[in-house]
């Protein structure tokens, strides 16, 4: 599972109508006191955790910083624009592009397959239903690791498989070729116990009153499916888009434990490259000015997330 | 009827194979940490090991302090969760029940906290926690996240959805808000502190990128990382390093068992009501 998914939020607080209690300016004051008290624990959470270091991210991607992390020299936009300038972050980001290719169209058809298969009545589905969410208890550091020792080119069991239906053995995670395959595989199966999850529930709110009418009108089960089915769950699926998205934009387990970001940088993605810039080169100005790009695409992705939510799809 | 039977057959032989390739790297794992060195040196080596052989476990437990892995992360993981669920739960009440000035900036600035990834933050995140020194410390890896408003959002949907005529009884009974908050919210709003508890134990129990960071002594180091460096002991060969890992799977997985419905609960919650 990934770490800090965006949801949406429900649709702002309708206020409660302030209840009119005779001479209750004592009261109101008492409930006024009792209410910042009841959110200070979180906006103090908030505050030293969040807010201060996103404020702190802005101020230190204007800077140059020693590697104890201190302030060095301003340099304004500078960090920004050696970031454009040189080659090497354009590249990662466009294998940051390339890994969300990989992964979120594959995660979503493939665990949308499995739900639409698995969300009728038969028998024995329940079981089948626990099987496809398994994975979400998977978490990266244990998936990773059972992946690493399935991929080892000698020794790893998928080779093993190939060399039984008779194809060439692949050098998985070490050919420039295959590294970001096989690092989108491990994504795949580790994300997909939540898009299953999502998917499912979705197909299951579906009335059976619409399917059933549209086998009577002779539809087959495919054209019921693509036809009214997919239409009345899209906005499930357009979360599972955005989330899988902004997802894949904060992925760096998978990539820490199987490639370190190699062979020759093909699976270096954004945050594995923040990573690098600020943990391993211990420069912290241009580590965070990667950090706001990284915080500027994913505000853009949220934002048009609410406005395609609130027009464009299809709600029951 | 015989298509029909010979269809429903096909139908599920597919979902077999399919639940098969879903399933196999977990039953990889469990099957060769049961396999003795003679067994795994094979290749290919067996899919399923001949006895259940027990030492893997009892060595991989020598070899690396799984066990202290896995106490560290149920420690951090449990009082994140019990922060969570009291942080959220206070904030998620104010903002059903409560009548207050800001009402409406303190819920925008929740719902602006949603819109900041923590991988964003990370670097002065670090830096603070390394001021305060913090680092290898149980609270450097539990106080950051002892509130998030996912929490907020989920528990005051279900205080919103409970009978207002409950709450107005109890207010004309005399009762304060610390009372109702304490005797009747919080219990009746029980499904809804288990699911975000599964979900937010989960969530950490999970974590990777930050107590990566943070943790350099091999007795602070949480379950997920614990488990990554074992790839770089060379003294284990790799079904010892299975070994651990199914140690480590085992809690995850009885975890889904007891509490997939409060997990299916919490994520669908924030799909469905958007």
């Amino acid at each position: 599972m990934q770490q800090s998914k965006v949801l949406p939020a429900p649709a702002a607080t309708a206020e409660i109508p302030a209840k009119r209690i005779a001479g209750a300016g004592m009261l109101r004051w008492k409930e006024h006191a009792l209410a910042y008290l009841f959110l200070a624990p979180s906006l103090v959470c908030f505050g030293f955790f969040l807010f201060y270091p996103m404020l702190k991210s802005i101020y230190l991607s204007l800077y140059l910083t020693d590697p104890r992390g201190r302030v060095a020299r301003f340099v304004g936009f500078q960090n920004y624009a050696d970031l454009f300038a040189g080659g090497n972050f354009l590249r990662h980001l466009k294998v940051t592009g390339q890994f969300i290719l990989y992964t979120v169209p594959t995660g979503i058809v493939w665990a949308l397959v499995l739900a639409a298969l698995t969300y009728g009545r038969l028998r024995g589905m329940k079981v089948f239903q626990f099987i496809f969410s398994m994975p979400i208890v998977i978490s990266v550091g244990t998936g990773s690791i059972i992946w690493l020792l399935l991929f080892h080119p000698t020794t790893g069991m998928l080779n093993y498989f190939l060399g039984v239906v008779g194809a060439d053995p692949v050098n998985w995670l070490i050919d420039p070729k295959w590294a970001m395959v096989s690092v989108a595989i491990v994504t795949v199966w580790m994300n997909m116990g939540f898009n299953y999850i999502l998917l499912l529930s979705g197909l299951q709110g579906v009335p059976d009153a619409l399917i059933e009418s549209a086998k009577i009108d002779g539809a087959g089960p495919l054209r019921t499916f693509v036809r009214i089915v997919l239409p009345l769950v899209s906005p499930t699926l357009f979360f599972v888009l955005v989330v899988s998205v902004i997802g894949a934009f904060q992925a760096f387990g998978q990539i820490q434990i199987l490639t370190n970001g190699g062979p020759m940088e093909k699976t270096n993605v954004l945050v594995y490259s923040i990573y690098q810039e600020a943990f391993i080169n211990f420069r912290f100005g241009t580590g965070s000015a990667q950090a706001i790009v990284l915080f500027a695409i994913i505000l853009i992705l949220t934002a048009v997330q609410f406005k395609v939510l609130e027009k464009r799809v299809h709600y029951q | 009827m015989t298509l029909r039977r010979i269809n429903l057959t096909a139908f599920y032989l597919l979902l077999a194979v399919l639940a098969a390739a879903v399933l196999y790297p977990i039953v990889f794992t469990f099957s060769a940490s049961f396999m003795t060195a003679a067994e795994a040196g094979q290749y290919p080596p067996p899919i399923f090991p001949h006895q259940l052989y027990l030492g893997n476990f009892k060595e991989a437990l020598d070899n690396a302090p799984i066990l202290r892995f896995i106490v560290n992360s149920v420690i951090v993981s449990g009082v994140i969760m019990a922060a969570q669920l009291a942080t959220s739960s206070l904030a998620a009440y104010a903002f059903a029940f409560l009548n207050f000035r800001g009402k409406a900036f303190f819920f925008s600035v929740f719902l602006s906290t949603m819109m900041i990834p923590w991988e964003v933050t990370v670097i002065p995140n670090y830096i603070l926690v390394k001021s305060w020194d913090w680092l290898d410390s149980y609270q450097g890896l539990i106080v950051p996240f002892m509130a998030g408003a996912f929490g907020v959002f989920l528990l005051r949907q279900f205080f919103l959805q409970l009978p207002r005529e409950l709450f107005d009884a109890a207010k004309i009974d005399g009762c304060g808000h610390l009372r109702i908050f304490g005797t009747m919210a919080l219990p009746l709003a029980r499904p809804g502190l288990a699911t975000l508890g599964v979900y937010v134990f989960l969530t950490h129990w999970n974590g990777y990128l930050w107590p990566l960071l943070i943790t350099n002594r091999a007795e602070m180091r949480t379950v997920q990382i614990g488990v990554a460096m074992l790839k770089n002991q060379e003294v284990m060969s790799w079904n010892l390093v299975l070994a651990g890992v199914a140690i480590v799977l085992l809690p995850s997985l009885l975890l889904l068992l007891l509490g997939l419905k409060q997990l299916v609960r919490g994520i669908t919650a924030g799909a469905l009501k958007g």
